[in-house]
């Protein structure tokens, strides 16, 4: 199956100290993971690990059993999308042009789009509701329209793996929700295998399989939110108090910090 | 804001591109025509003798023909630079490319290269592509280069490039220096039809090469991380920009001289107009920065008339302002 990322002990440094430490894990087709922890803890290297844009010092990504560092960047781009925290573009690009810039890999190198591949940019903006804004320049949308335009062009690769970091960032709750909808069909109907860095993790609960919990640069904790939605587990990771408790609406479950009151 | 069909076609390149080739076939017709002596056409087109053949064909038909190389030049290096480092206020000129193939083509002239009408370009674009290299490993960051980074480091480096000249002035024999300055002074009057040949040759296999690579500027106009993601060879990519953008400025400095503003100003109308696709964006840089500085030398040798005008100047007081627009709303953005 190709929708299969793993990664074996990965390390990574910027610097002297390590940002990554020893990470490992797989993920299969049809998976909607989550990866959480507080800041500094490695999450959006990691993203960029996994994309292969940065080479991990230690340990090696594998894409459908084949280790990334030997793939072309053209052929990983029909595999592998990712949705960047904000691209931020100074040039008047149309939204369905940055959307068909989602096919460029699948074209000829001066290659313009063929009737499918509009059929398939047009789709995706559709789905996350950017179809009517397609002639306008992204220098003049919204930054929650950017977003969407994003992940759109995401779609366009048609990936079997799609990385996430922090896709909600500039969104609106409805926005939010519906673009966790978006994962969750694509993961259950095309089988894609999706991992999302999640700032929220009341979000974290309620949309994913599986939570990574990253602290430190290391790996703490992997399982179902139950298993990783922990006060203990996530008191020692984001050095607080939390208040984990049952979602009354949906069943999932709800994350709180205790504010710290004087007195 | 919604004046453009939303994404390109390969029949409106086909059309776009031949209404701008004939445009500036009129502009070039047009600008022959204007200067401070009156000239009839038809008197230079049958008599092959008189005053009025030596003036078009001879004085204004090179002269023209070479503006265009060298606007075009620069207006497709622009647009390209400007791609690369996802940055809208990149150009030939600021970032001190012109300055390093200055440098190379002042080096070539002072070793008396001048006989051998290819060398100079060639040294000249030597000299383009050491400070697109220098300018760019000095000026970014995580994959972007941000305005003020780049502005300083193109400053910095005109300021070494022209201590450089300078210096081998100082060297050079006073004929030589004389001629240097001329030079550098930003002129298209004067050049032989081989050297506007020589030119010519540089500069469209620069601007082929660049549209070859104008799907990979368009995914790196976002970022390099971003146009890694799409599938671009970001490595590969910047390396054929790096020459192919050393030629252009190269071919355009080593029979103009210093001409700034071009590679900033006329990339901008174009994508107010026709869009951002570098693939309609670099050759439509190329025809209009060739119509741009054919009228502004048109304008160099009237306004003042008898006396005449470098053409840098024109397109320095041209672009000066335009510049400043856009460094005022660059940061207008940041800010917010």
């Amino acid at each position: 199956m190709n929708a299969r990322l793993d990664a074996d002990r990965l390390r990574f440094a910027y610097g002297p100290r390590p940002v990554l430490d020893d990470v490992s894990f797989a993920i299969g087709p049809g998976e909607l993971v989550g990866v959480i922890g507080p800041n500094g803890a490695g999450k959006t290297t990691l993203v960029r690990l996994l994309a292969g844009v940065l080479s991990p010092i230690g340990g090696s990504v594998r894409l459908a059993g084949r280790p990334l560092s030997e793939y072309r960047r053209r052929e990983v781009a029909r595999r592998l999308a990712v949705v960047p925290q904000d691209a931020h573009v100074d040039f008047p690009f149309t939204a369905l042009e940055v959307v068909l810039m989602g096919r460029a890999a699948h074209l000829p190198p001066l290659g313009f789009p063929r009737a499918r591949d509009l059929t398939v940019a047009r789709a995706a903006m559709q789905r996350l509701e950017v179809a009517h804004i397609e002639d306008r320049p992204l220098d003049r949308v919204s930054g929650g329209e950017r977003q969407r335009v994003l992940l759109a062009r995401a779609l366009a690769q048609e990936p079997d793996v799609l990385l996430l970091d922090e896709p909600t960032t500039h969104l609106d709750l409805r926005h939010q929700a519906g673009i966790h909808d978006v994962l969750g069909e694509l993961s259950r109907s095309r089988g894609t295998a999706v991992l999302s860095v999640l700032h929220d993790l009341n979000l974290a609960a309620m949309y994913c399989d599986r939570l990574l919990l990253l602290a430190g640069g290391r790996l703490v904790r992997d399982g179902t939110p139950g298993d990783v939605l922990t006060a203990e587990a996530l008191g020692s990771a984001y050095r607080t108090r939390v208040y984990v408790g049952p979602n009354p609406a949906t069943g999932s479950l709800v994350v709180l910090p205790f504010a710290r009151r004087p007195g | 804001m919604t004046l453009r069909p939303p994404y390109l076609t390969a029949r409106r390149l086909a059309a776009t591109t031949a209404v701008l080739v004939v445009l500036l076939a009129l502009s070039l017709a047009g600008a022959m025509l204007v200067g401070p002596v009156r000239a009839s056409v038809w008197r230079a087109l049958t008599d092959p003798g008189s005053p009025d053949h030596v003036i078009l064909f001879r004085a204004r038909l090179p002269r023209v023909l070479l503006g265009a190389v060298v606007g075009g030049s620069l207006g497709a290096s622009g647009a390209a630079l400007q791609a690369l480092l996802a940055n809208p206020l990149a150009c030939p000129h600021l970032l001190g490319i012109s300055g390093g193939a200055a440098v190379g083509g002042v080096v070539a002239l002072v070793a008396g290269a001048e006989a051998i009408s290819l060398v100079v370009p060639l040294a000249a674009f030597a000299g383009a592509l050491f400070a697109i290299g220098v300018v760019y490993f000095c000026a970014r960051a995580g994959g972007r280069s941000t305005p003020y980074a780049l502005l300083l480091v193109g400053v910095v480096f005109n300021v070494l490039a022209s201590a450089a000249i300078m210096v081998i002035n100082a060297i050079a024999s006073y004929a030589q220096a004389h001629g240097v300055l001329f030079w550098l002074m930003g002129s298209l009057s004067g050049q032989s039809w081989r050297l506007i040949a020589a030119a010519a040759a540089y500069a469209l296999a620069g601007l082929a090469w660049l549209t070859a690579h104008a799907q990979d500027l368009n995914l790196l106009a976002a970022g390099e991380e971003g146009a890694a993601e799409l599938g671009v060879d970001v490595e590969r990519a910047r390396r054929a920009v790096f020459v192919a953008a050393s030629l252009l400025v190269g071919a355009a400095v080593s029979v103009s001289g210093m001409i700034s503003f071009v590679g900033l100003i006329v990339p901008h109308l174009i994508r107010l107009v026709l869009g951002a696709d570098h693939r309609l964006l670099l050759p439509a840089s190329f025809l209009g920065g060739a119509a741009f500085l054919v009228w502004s030398d048109a304008l160099a040798r009237t306004a003042l008339a008898p006396a005449e005008l470098p053409v840098g100047v024109v397109t320095a007081l041209l672009g000066g302002p335009f510049f400043l627009f856009l460094l005022r709303r660059e940061l207008g953005r940041a800010a917010s």
